[in-house]
């Protein structure tokens, strides 16, 4: 069972919600796959160990050898290796770690450097198996980083991943092969505008969805007049109280110090899996 | 001399295109003649890394300079590997960007940040800097 925790706009609530979550549940593995800027980990007082270097194979090209037949840069779909008269350039940024260029080589001219693009730790919190990825500052390729610590799902455990925001690459990486995505979002028009396209990502993967309304009583009512008409279940409303603003400020998940909010986590995750039944 | 220039149509009196990697045309034009020729732009479309791709069509159009509004970093980087000069700031119609031209009136580009130069197996550095310093005060005070 992996439910990805999502959102169009940043800010609403999805780290809060994957950690009080995972806190309600048993057997859990929670992965951080928000890696440009990690933070599951600060809610939980536990030292990471790391696991594993993340890199990507990016060519290197013998020019001695080249015969400038232009074969690897027509391959590449990204431009990551051009060729002009006389010279062959490798855009490393550019680069996907593929490995097409070398195979459509003839001349066997290229061959591949690793380029390190982050690393992977983990950490355990009573019986949580926290596992993060994070991304050098700086390095715009996330989607392999999130991919390889995806290769880390136990399928037996409840498995819940958190997406970073928006709704390009990172976030398609981390939510496609979900049983159930979350969105959290909240009542605003800046909420809504970035639900519906979160949404639309969604349904162009074929996932199951539904929504978590944070901060639910202040706001307008866009975003739940949105789920009325579009007939999306709100699975959860978390209201906006001092009592929970506060332990988030100070890094406390707030199943662990209010009272019934594990049960209303464990009513959310009951209403999940009713969701996926239909 | 044969130059191309970042183009909005196929003739001389269309708009420049001010996008290197995305513009419509480029149009190739024999300064000495001003026969030119026009040619989609096919890297237009690209996802990803549209200016590598249309300076690698330019870099087999047998021109030594390239006219443009703005160029990317990794365009530049491209047209410079391939030995193509490139002038920004050019604007207004064809013809009269490349009047402006030859009065020396648009920038050469030569000191783009350009990201070091990768992945080719040869010392590296060649062709950075190239060509600076040229175009530039010839032919003014012609008129007044």
């Amino acid at each position: 069972m992996i439910i990805s925790i999502a959102s169009g706009k940043g800010g609403t609530g999805k780290t809060t919600v994957a950690v009080n979550l995972a806190l309600s549940l048993e057997t859990v593995q929670l992965i951080d796959c928000d890696v440009e800027e990690p933070n599951v980990h600060l809610f939980f007082n536990t030292d990471l160990e790391r696991v594993e270097e993340v890199s990507i194979p990016v060519p290197r090209v013998d020019i001695k050898k080249c015969d400038f037949c232009r074969k690897c840069a027509e391959f590449c779909e990204y431009h990551a290796i051009a060729v002009v008269p006389n010279e062959v350039l490798v855009f490393n940024e550019l680069c996907h770690g593929c490995g097409g260029c070398t195979l459509v080589c003839p001349q066997d001219a290229i061959t591949e450097e690793r380029r390190v693009l982050g690393y992977i730790d983990r950490g355990k919190h009573d019986g949580i198996d926290l596992w993060r990825g994070v991304l050098n500052p700086g390095e715009p390729m996330a989607t392999p980083l999130i991919r390889q610590l995806k290769k880390r799902i136990d399928p037996n455990k409840t498995v819940i991943l958190d997406a970073p925001p928006g709704t390009a690459c990172p976030v398609i990486e981390t939510v496609q092969g979900s049983d159930f995505t979350l969105l959290v979002s909240e009542p605003t028009p800046f909420g809504l505008a970035d639900l519906r396209i979160a949404i639309d990502v969604l349904k162009e993967l074929e996932l199951k969805y539904g929504v978590v309304l944070n901060r639910a009583d202040i706001g307008d009512k866009g975003v739940e007049d949105f789920c009325t008409k579009e007939e999306i279940p709100i699975l959860m409303k978390i209201p906006h109280s001092f009592e929970i603003a506060s332990l988030y400020s100070e890094g406390r998940p707030f199943v662990l110090e209010l009272e019934d909010w594990r049960e209303k986590f464990l009513v959310l995750y009951e209403q999940i899996l009713r969701v996926m039944e239909t | 001399m044969k130059i191309a220039v970042s183009s909005t149509g196929q003739g001389l009196s269309s708009s420049v295109d001010p996008r290197f990697g995305r513009c419509q045309f480029f149009l190739v034009v024999d300064l000495d003649s001003m026969e030119h020729t026009a040619t989609t732009n096919t890297a237009g479309g690209s996802a990803s890394g549209a200016g590598i791709e249309a300076a690698q069509i330019v870099s087999g159009m047998g021109v030594s300079a390239v006219l443009t509004g703005n160029i990317g970093p990794n365009a530049f980087q491209t047209l410079n590997a391939a030995g193509i000069k490139v002038y920004v700031g050019a604007g207004g119609t064809i013809t009269e960007s490349i009047e402006r031209f030859k009065r020396g009136e648009l920038a050469e580009a030569g000191n783009a940040t350009v990201p070091g130069h990768f992945g080719m197996g040869r010392g590296g550095g060649r062709g950075m800097g190239r060509g600076r310093g040229g175009g530039g005060g010839m032919g003014r005070g012609g008129s007044n």
